[in-house]
């Protein structure tokens, strides 16, 4: 792709390195720097805020950066309370983790176009992709976690041979099993491959509509990519609040002994 | 736009992001909001709690004034009539002293009115001595006719 985006010109060369991730490495074994740096930045990030505010709990009256985590920790509990109702020390933060991680993946989406680039060409970086939730990789590698997890959860509560039989003879009961088999297969399948798709095409629609803003005359940029980025702060929260809504969904429907 | 060893990068900060998340961000802040939630309901049960005691206090404070203003008009009562008994007996007592010193006063007027009866008498009876002993002159033997005088003085 690299190589692409040398050769062709103007509209179609700009938008192409846009999206081009600074990466090392051949085949498989290609790692994405930008999207492992930004990742574990923003990841950083989330830490730093959460562990400071940890740090300093206290049941007394709470800080503003306490109260704010308060905020955000009652917020998820209370998604976690709605529709999960079995035990789990690990659903609960699993969830906060994603959704702040995701949404400030997403936030970076905020970021006009060309700036961290540009600051990213003085420094001799060729490409820089700035948002980690327009790679497949990273989208994917959270929602494939939700799928093991869904799996071992499965396991753990239903038993291999219960979880097993949940694939083979539900919904249509044993005369039906290899049916139930596929129907059951492609919907577990589905989940961590709607999870990472959903997730990365609105990011990556999004991004690409802030690209090709930027492409126009500059006089009419503003009124353009100002709607569209208000319009946006919706979708970045929206998309980091059903990536976790579904993980715990998914997660409390694997709890769920039939 | 490939899957590659990106992912796996990812999945493990993934995988450390929600372990530190798990270990020592969710349970501190989430116990810091149970326990300020617990107080808070203490707070409010004590508060109602308190709000009680002062309604039953209030009660009880009526209660005792009541019953202190039912204890003093008694003792106004008793007092009162008290004094009227008081007032009544030394009323009685100064009556009666009265009475007494009346009495008194008439029985030592009798006594001074005997006493000067008495001495009248004395004195008229040695004026008639006198007058006789004029009348009957030197010759009245002392002896002989001092009975006869005593006798008359008695019947005076």
């Amino acid at each position: 792709m690299a190589t692409e985006a040398h050769a062709a010109e103007g509209a179609t060369g700009y938008i192409i390195h846009h999206l081009t991730p600074l990466h090392v490495g051949e085949g498989f074994w290609t790692l994405h720097l930008d999207t492992l740096f930004f990742s574990a930045v923003l990841g950083g990030l989330f830490i730093w805020f959460f562990k400071r505010a940890a740090e300093k709990a206290t049941s007394e009256v709470p800080g503003l950066v306490q109260a704010f985590a308060e905020m955000l920790i009652e917020f998820v509990d209370t998604q976690v309370k709605d529709s999960f109702h079995g035990h789990s020390k690990l659903i609960a933060p699993l969830a906060l983790t994603i959704f702040c991680w995701v949404f400030l993946w997403n936030f970076m989406d905020l970021f006009p176009v060309d700036i961290l680039p540009l600051i990213g060409s003085m420094m001799g970086i060729e490409y820089l992709r700035v948002v980690p939730s327009t790679d497949l990789n990273a989208t994917f590698a959270m929602s494939i976690s939700v799928f093991f997890l869904i799996i071992f959860y499965s396991i753990k509560i239903k038993g291999a041979w219960g979880f097993a039989k949940e694939l083979m003879f539900q919904p249509f009961g044993p005369w039906l099993l290899p049916f139930n088999l596929l129907l059951k297969l492609v919907e577990e399948i589905a989940k961590p491959i709607s999870l990472a798709l959903r997730l990365f095409g609105n990011l990556y629609a999004g991004e690409l509509i802030f690209i090709l803003i930027a492409l126009l005359p500059w006089s009419i940029q503003p009124f353009l990519s100002f709607p569209w980025a208000i319009f946006h702060i919706l979708i970045i929260t929206l998309q980091a609040f059903i990536f976790m809504v579904l993980t715990i969904v998914y997660l409390s429907m694997a709890h769920e002994d039939h | 736009m490939s899957i590659n060893a990106t992912l796996i990068g990812q999945m493990i900060t993934f995988a450390l992001l929600v372990w530190f998340t798990m270990k020592f961000i969710w349970p501190p802040l989430f116990d810091s909001l149970e326990e300020r939630r617990k107080k808070i309901a203490e707070g409010l049960a004590q508060a109602e709690k308190g709000q009680e005691e002062m309604r039953l206090a209030e009660k009880k404070a009526k209660g005792v004034l009541k019953e202190a203003k039912e204890q003093s008009s008694e003792i106004v009562n008793l007092a009162q009539k008290r004094a009227n008994e008081l007032v009544e007996e030394s009323k009685d007592a100064a009556k009666k002293e009265g009475e007494r010193m009346i009495l008194v006063a008439q029985a030592q007027i009798e006594q001074e009115m005997q006493k000067a009866r008495e001495d009248l008498r004395q004195e008229v009876a040695r004026l008639a001595m006198t007058a006789a002993e004029q009348i009957l002159g030197a010759e009245i033997d002392q002896a002989k006719h001092q009975e006869i005088i005593s006798k008359v003085s008695n019947q005076l």
